[in-house]
């Protein structure tokens, strides 16, 4: 149906509730299986600041963990691509999470999930 | 928990409604939205209860549109609502019963703030006296009009013509209760069942025959409030909120709606229709919308009233689908005959 939004001169907001019953939550379900270390994360944020990416774009693997987390994966496949996989995060990870796989396992998942495929 | 156990804890939820002689307030806003309420209530009350319900058409508004929009200071408000108290007075009554839930929370928050500031009171008499020349004393027994409902749901219940029942399965009609946000979310000891477990309409529901449906936005603002309506270009926001609570509670096929405010049910109506023209969305069955109605209106239904009197043409989404699951008799081409409605309304004159 076409839309006629102009007829009534405002919009439906959008909510900035976390639905977790309607979100898609199976990258996440797939990560935390193949990279278990993913669950020690408690999202401190050394990751984005180390990272050499992050200098020049809008990279953040804290954010992008954190909306796989909750299943809000609408715009993650795309920064994934921005990350150069140096490694640094890992390195500096105080909680021994492997960042590097779960950026790698990550781009795999969304390849496989027929909404990205390519 | 054991029920001995429940009981006890639902009794601090409780709240005492006065018996008869009420002095009754009608919205400023209702009568334009669903204009057979209000009248439906005042014959229930009159001739199916036999009940004093007293009105007098020097009553204004209470003012709670402008006080919750930022634009009446509270002061005024409060000598606006003294007024009605000072006429409630001249006329010998003591129960107050507002037909408004704003109303509702308003007085309750303008008593509350006068038990705890006596001297605001003081300020508020004397520029009472000043601008008007009355006195007043204040309301005995403050119940909103669905209270006063809910506590005769058994005997309307008795006098029942029809129940909530679908006729051709025998079962209970699935109904939604959506309790205004002024109701109890400000004073939950004032409300039947607090904040958390409104009952007032639950109560009516079970009485009359549906089963009342549990769903997770339940307690979720319709979206009305006021400075978001009231600004076009925040009227996003108000119908998200609506567009929330049907999201929430279309897996349980509702049959019907019904709230206790003026403008929930206007706005849950309403914006079905508002968000079918934007996204082509509806939340019934069979590709139909929910129908809304005012406790009032299902009370009349329940009672046997023709649902054009009762006002049922005046809403955006068809009553027509729980008309007919109900089995209630009705003239299709009488929904937009003037005079029936009139003879109605000039009955109670």
């Amino acid at each position: 149906m076409a839309s006629n939004k102009n007829k009534f001169g405002f919009d439906i907001s959008l909510g900035r509730q976390i639905n977790y019953d309607a979100n898609n939550r199976n990258i996440a379900e797939y990560l935390f299986d193949k990279e278990p270390s993913m669950r020690r994360c408690i999202e401190c944020g050394g990751c984005s600041a180390t990272c050499t990416t992050a200098g020049f774009t809008t990279f953040s693997l804290r954010e992008l963990m954190i909306l796989i987390k909750r299943g809000e994966t609408d715009e993650v496949y795309m920064n994934l691509k921005k990350c150069m996989l140096c490694g640094k995060c890992t390195l500096v990870c105080p909680r021994g999470v492997n960042t590097r796989n779960i950026i790698v396992l990550a781009k795999k998942a969304f390849q496989k999930s027929d909404e990205y495929a390519i | 928990m054991i029920i001995d156990g429940k009981k006890a804890v639902w009794k601090d939820y409780q709240k005492e409604i006065a018996d008869d002689r009420y002095y009754y307030v009608r919205s400023c806003v209702r009568q334009n939205f669903f204009p057979g309420s209000e009248t439906a209530f005042l014959k229930i009350m009159r001739e199916e209860l036999n009940k004093d319900v007293y009105e007098h058409p020097c009553h204004t508004s209470c003012s709670g549109i402008g006080y919750h929009s930022d634009i009446v200071p509270v002061e005024t408000t409060m000598t606006v609502v003294a007024r009605q108290f000072a006429i409630m007075t001249e006329a010998g009554y003591e129960n107050l019963m507002p037909s408004c839930i704003t109303s509702f929370g308003l007085y309750t928050e303008i008593l509350d703030t006068w038990h705890h500031f006596p001297e605001v009171e003081e300020k508020i008499r004397k520029q009472l006296k000043k601008a008007t020349g009355r006195e007043f004393d204040k309301p005995k027994n403050l119940a909103h009009a669905s209270d006063v409902i809910f506590k005769f749901r058994k005997e309307i219940g008795a006098k029942a013509k029809y129940k909530l029942i679908n006729k051709n399965t025998g079962e209970p009609l699935k109904v939604v209760d959506h309790i205004g946000c002024h109701y109890a979310k400000m004073f939950p000891s004032k409300g039947i069942g607090g904040a958390e477990y409104p009952y007032v309409l639950s109560g009516m529901i079970e009485e009359w025959g549906g089963q009342v449906i549990d769903y997770p936005e339940r307690r979720h603002c319709c979206g009305f409030g006021f400075r978001q309506y009231l600004v076009q270009a925040n009227r996003g926001f108000s119908i998200a909120c609506s567009k929330e609570k049907f999201e929430s509670m279309k897996p349980f096929k509702p049959d019907m709606i019904i709230t206790n405010c003026p403008g929930c049910p206007m706005f849950l109506d309403r914006w079905q229709y508002v968000i079918n023209e934007m996204e082509g969305k509806r939340y019934g069955q069979n590709g139909e919308g929910i129908p809304v109605f005012t406790y009032e209106e299902v009370a009349g239904l329940v009672l046997g009233y023709d649902p054009w009197d009762l006002g049922l043409q005046m809403h955006q989404t068809d009553c027509e689908p729980v008309l007919d699951k109900i089995g209630i008799d009705y003239s299709p081409e009488d929904k937009y005959n003037l005079e029936t409605v009139s003879a109605f309304s000039k009955s109670l004159v």
